[in-house]
Parts: structure tokens; C-alpha cells; sequence
């Protein structure tokens, strides 16, 4: 037999892959790239697992991908989190399907290794072949270090990494501004819509900082509305903008006038909404708590954009899963207010299903172009994708980060210059 | 006892439904339905509270008709890829009967070409039919995908 020499493949120079006007196609399509971003990227930074709510009580579990892992976000007895790798200690099986549950623990289907739910190792059957070999103390389900921020959850491989308060920076405000939706009640999931799309995961990373393709690639959505909310919708040559929130992070206000959903309470009743205030006043809330609820149903008027798996897209959570180089998971996660009535819940969902998921009516037209992208990217053979728009058009916002045309692609230059720095570190 | 003439008349009923869609025949499909009818596409394949829950497609007469001028506008591009579905239906068995309303589940096997990839949903079809002059409104239409509680991909027809 011939000793096989490992040879590592020749790292490719991501600093000449990323310029500050261009990446380079190669990043949508190289398989080697692609691994080393799932070492890189997802297990050395702060990734998404869920919402709180989703977890709501003792026994409730959802499970999260990671990069290439599989985990559960529980909660114990005790009524604490835990974020788990869904592996068995023994010989690897996963503890757990699906996508959420309750249970009382976690029991692998293949020899009966029995775990709670932080992750404790409770019970092995036929236990004396075990004896003098190792104690359960020693095999809990690997717990993960995992941090919240405002009920978000994120979770991380890294040991070292900053605290995610540091991490998350600048879009902390806007975090803080975006659970004002509840319409004065706690933000609670409500349900997910989950589809896939033939293409690199950060295709989708993009386009949630992409307001250029929104009169485009939506205009049958536009066409379908009634001219109030058409309007709301034409934002282009409107006063918003994007802003480098720093750490990939970044901001894209749409509708400057709905950034904060606690102001203005005094504004009229958009027209659509006025059988919802209706139905609202009829149940007995205040003119007050209506007008709240009425001015939250819509969600706010920015997306922002967390590096590198979640965003806060106006009025749902959007989370991205890297399924391969060329394939991508996307949740785009409704969202509505805890014990808030059910009207307004209704009409989050309503609204939900009108332009997300796979059935809605934006959804398709977007992963159309996103499928085009991916297919048209491995033409030429050395070929880039354009991400200079904007750029001799960049101020200073009031937070001291850089700031562009609402339909800049300065979130995109943001997210890339982060890749870059963790890619190369 | 199944009653064979009325499983042969809600057959044919649901067959030439499913032809309008197949067709794009548009503007007869709507008229197919009740005014209160509901399309719904569920994700949890045991919900049935769907006002207050997620669903994929949860349609009333208003978003039954704004689904339809999307696909006939010629500004989604989505429609523009997908040339043609093609359904089959089988396996009907009646749930329920009485004077007003005929309950009907089926089987239904759709495929889609896009991009030329062939993709197939199976699904379990569920019509509530209204009873009228010797035909049948649609009450309720719930279409529940074998793949609903675990991804899809976008569809930008009607199922
Ligand atoms: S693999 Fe889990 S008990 Fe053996
Ligand atoms: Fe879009």
C-alpha cells in the first residue's frame, strides 16, 4: 500500500476574492470555499437558533441547524435554556427530529440512551457492561455556549468569542425597535414558512439588503395593492436608507415613518386596516391599544441584517440555512404579540402568507431570480458580481457609521468586508 | 353503502377543477366557488384551526382573485418559468354527507416543470362541496402536501 500524502488543498486568496466594489463569482460556487465558510463563518461566530417563544415552556424543544450541526434549543425543568448538539454521546445517532415539540426527554432510537432535557445522560439500559468503564456523569449531550438578546437566541462554537452585546453593536437599537410589533404585547413566533432554493446561501444574505429589486421583481405584489399601500411600498426615491451597523451587520429603513411603531400613535387609520381597528374597538380595547396594535400589524419599515444567518425583515424573522454550495434553506419565521387578540395575530398571519413563503406572492418571483443568479454566476471564467452601487454617494448617519442611497448595496459591502475578515483570519 | 352516483358526480366535479387549473382556465375556477369558499394550504398536517394558524395559502374570495390576476398579469416572473402543471386525482372516498354539504378526500399527484426540472407534490386533497342545483360550489378546499411540515419549494401556481 501506498502511503497517501495528505495534501491540503491550496487555500484560495480570499483577500483578492473580495474587493470593495466586487466579489468574486467563485464565492456562489466553489465547493472548498463553501466548507471552509462552515468552519469559518458558522462555527466561530454567534448563528441564530430561534426566539424564545418558541421554547415557551418546561418540555418545549425546536431543533436549529448550525453550519453542518444539528442542535436542540430546550428548556428544563428549571425553566433555562440549553442549546444541545442533537447527537448521541454513544455512537452519534440524533436524539431528535422534527422541527418542535414537547417532551420529557431526549431518548436515541438506537440503543436507548436516555438524556433530560439540559442534555444530562439519565439512563443506559443493560448499565453493567458499563461499570468500571465510565460514569453518566461524563456523556451529556454537548451543550453549546448560547447568549439572548431581546428573546433572540444565538448560539456559538466559538468559546473565545466577544459577548454577544459586543457582537450584535449598532443593530442593537434597531433590535430594540424591531420587537415594538408586538403592538404592546411580548413578540411570540407564530409559525414558519420553510422552502429551499437552488443557490448559495449568500444570494439570500444579500437580498435582504437589496432594495433595488423590489419595484422589479415585485411589481405583480405592488400591482395587487390598494393604492394606499402602494404607495407606502414605492420607496425608492423615498428618504430611506442603508447603514453599515458594523461586524457584517447592517440597516435598510424602507419607510422612515414606521421605523419607530411606538410614535405617531395619533397618525389615521390606514384604509386596510380600518375593519381591523373595528373588530378591535369591539372587542374592548381602548382607542389607545388600538391604535397601537393597528400601527404595529404591518411591521416595521426596515430590514435589518445580522450577520450571517438572520435577519429582522420588517414584520417576520428571514433565517438562512447553508444546505450545500449550491443549495440554501430559508425560514421566514411570522411573528405576532403574546395572549394579543386574535384579530390582530389573524391579520399578522394573513399578511404573512400574502408576500412570504414558498406560496406567497413575492417568495417565487424572488427565488426565480435568486435560481437565475446562482445559474448565471458559473458563466465566464472570471467573472464578478457587481456590489458598487452607491458608493460615490455615502454620508455619515447620525451613529457615525457609513450610509447609502436606500437602494445602495452598502449592507452587501458590509457583509463582505465581515466574510472577508473572518475568512482570512 | 357508498352512494356510486353521487361519488361519480363529485368525481367529476373535482376532475374538471382540477382541468381548470391545468388549462389555466382562470375566470371559471373562481366562479367554481361560495362566496365564504377557503383554499387553504396548511403546514401542520393535523391543524384544522386554520384562521389561527400559519398556513401556506389561506385564501378567501378577495386573495382567491388577486392569486389569479398575478398569474394571468404577466409581471411575476415566477409564472413565467412554470409553463404548465399536470394533476392527477384518485382515490375518492365521500367523509360525510347530508342534505347541503357532500365531503370529499382524494389523492392528488401534481408535477411541475420549471427550468426543465421535474418536481412532484402529493397531497391529500380535501373538498367540502355545496350542494346546488344538481351541482357544486367549493366550500372549502384544503390541500394538505405529503412534504407541508418539512420544506418546499416556491410555488407560484395554484394547487
Ligand atoms: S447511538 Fe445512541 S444509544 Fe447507541
Ligand atoms: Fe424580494
Amino acid at each position: 500500500m501506498t502511503d497517501m500524502i495528505d495534501v491540503k488543498p491550496v487555500v484560495a486568496d480570499y483577500e483578492s476574492l473580495i474587493k470593495p466594489d466586487k466579489v468574486h463569482s467563485s464565492l456562489y460556487s466553489d465547493a472548498e470555499i463553501y466548507e471552509e465558510e462552515l468552519d469559518k463563518i458558522f462555527n466561530n461566530t454567534w448563528v441564530w437558533v430561534g426566539h424564545e417563544s418558541e421554547v415557551p415552556e418546561v418540555g418545549s424543544y425546536k431543533t436549529a441547524m448550525i453550519g453542518r450541526h444539528s442542535v436542540i434549543v430546550s428548556r428544563d425543568r428549571k425553566k433555562n435554556i440549553h442549546v444541545l448538539l442533537n447527537r448521541c454521546r454513544h455512537r452519534a445517532a440524533t436524539v431528535c427530529e422534527g422541527k418542535k415539540g414537547k417532551t420529557k426527554s431526549f431518548m436515541c432510537p438506537y440503543h436507548g440512551w436516555g438524556y433530560s432535557l439540559d442534555g444530562a445522560l439519565r439512563a443506559v439500559p443493560k448499565p453493567e457492561e458499563y461499570e468500571g468503564v465510565f460514569d453518566k456523569s461524563e456523556y451529556p449531550l454537548v451543550s453549546l455556549r448560547f447568549e439572548t438578546y431581546q428573546g433572540l437566541i444565538f448560539a456559538t462554537f466559538n468559546e473565545e468569542i466577544e459577548p454577544l452585546e459586543d457582537f450584535l453593536g449598532g443593530a442593537k437599537k434597531w433590535i430594540d425597535l424591531f420587537v415594538k410589533q408586538g403592538g404592546g404585547y411580548p413578540l411570540k413566533v407564530l409559525g414558519d414558512h420553510r422552502f429551499r432554493f437552488p443557490g448559495n446561501w449568500k444570494i439570500q444574505l444579500e437580498n435582504t439588503t437589496d432594495a433595488y429589486h423590489f419595484p422589479i421583481v415585485h411589481k405583480s405584489f405592488v400591482t395587487g395593492l390598494d393604492e394606499q399601500t402602494a404607495e407606502v411600498f414605492d420607496f425608492l426615491d423615498g428618504e430611506g436608507h442603508v447603514e453599515d451597523l458594523g461586524n457584517g451587520h447592517s440597516v435598510m429603513v424602507m419607510i422612515p415613518e414606521l421605523v419607530d411603531l411606538e410614535k405617531d400613535l395619533d397618525e389615521p387609520i390606514p384604509e386596510r386596516f380600518q375593519e381591523l381597528a373595528d373588530a378591535l374597538a369591539a372587542e374592548g380595547h381602548s382607542d389607545l391599544e388600538v391604535r397601537r396594535m393597528v400601527r404595529a400589524v404591518g411591521g416595521s419599515g426596515f430590514n435589518l441584517n445580522l450577520f450571517p444567518n438572520v435577519a429582522c425583515s420588517m414584520a417576520f424573522f428571514r433565517v438562512l440555512a447553508p444546505v450545500s454550495v449550491n443549495e440554501t434553506e430559508i425560514h421566514h419565521v411570522a411573528i405576532g404579540g403574546e395572549g394579543a387578540p386574535a384579530p390582530f395575530n389573524q391579520m399578522r398571519m394573513r399578511l404573512h402568507e400574502h408576500f412570504q413563503g414558498p406560496m406567497g406572492f413575492g417568495t417565487p418571483d424572488d427565488a426565480e431570480a435568486w435560481e437565475r443568479v446562482q445559474k448565471g454566476s458559473h458563466a465566464g471564467n472570471n467573472e464578478w458580481i457587481l456590489l458598487n452601487r452607491g458608493q460615490a454617494n455615502l454620508t455619515t448617519s447620525p451613529d457615525g457609521n457609513v450610509s447609502g442611497a436606500v437602494c445602495s448595496e452598502t449592507g452587501m459591502r458590509a457583509a463582505y468586508q465581515q466574510w472577508k475578515k473572518m475568512m482570512t483570519a | 353503502m357508498t352512494d356510486l352516483n353521487l361519488l361519480a358526480r363529485v368525481t367529476a366535479f373535482i376532475n374538471i377543477e382540477a382541468d381548470m387549473l391545468d388549462f389555466e382556465e382562470y375566470q371559471p375556477w373562481l366562479d367554481l366557488w361560495t362566496d365564504n369558499g377557503e383554499y387553504v394550504v396548511p403546514i401542520d398536517p393535523h391543524e384544522t384551526d386554520f384562521a389561527n394558524t400559519l398556513n401556506y395559502a389561506y385564501d378567501k374570495a378577495e386573495m382567491r382573485q388577486m392569486r389569479v390576476a398575478r398569474l394571468v398579469g404577466g409581471e411575476a416572473v415566477s409564472t413565467q418559468t412554470t409553463e404548465k402543471t399536470v394533476r392527477g386525482l384518485s382515490r375518492f372516498r365521500i367523509l360525510e354527507d347530508d342534505e347541503i354539504h357532500v365531503t370529499v378526500r382524494c389523492a392528488m399527484y401534481l408535477s411541475e416543470c420549471r427550468h426543465g426540472n421535474l418536481k412532484t407534490y402529493p397531497a391529500d386533497v380535501t373538498y367540502k362541496l355545496l350542494k346546488a342545483d344538481n351541482d357544486f360550489r367549493i366550500e372549502q378546499k384544503v390541500v394538505r402536501l405529503q412534504n407541508a411540515d418539512a420544506y418546499l419549494s416556491s410555488i407560484g401556481y395554484i394547487l
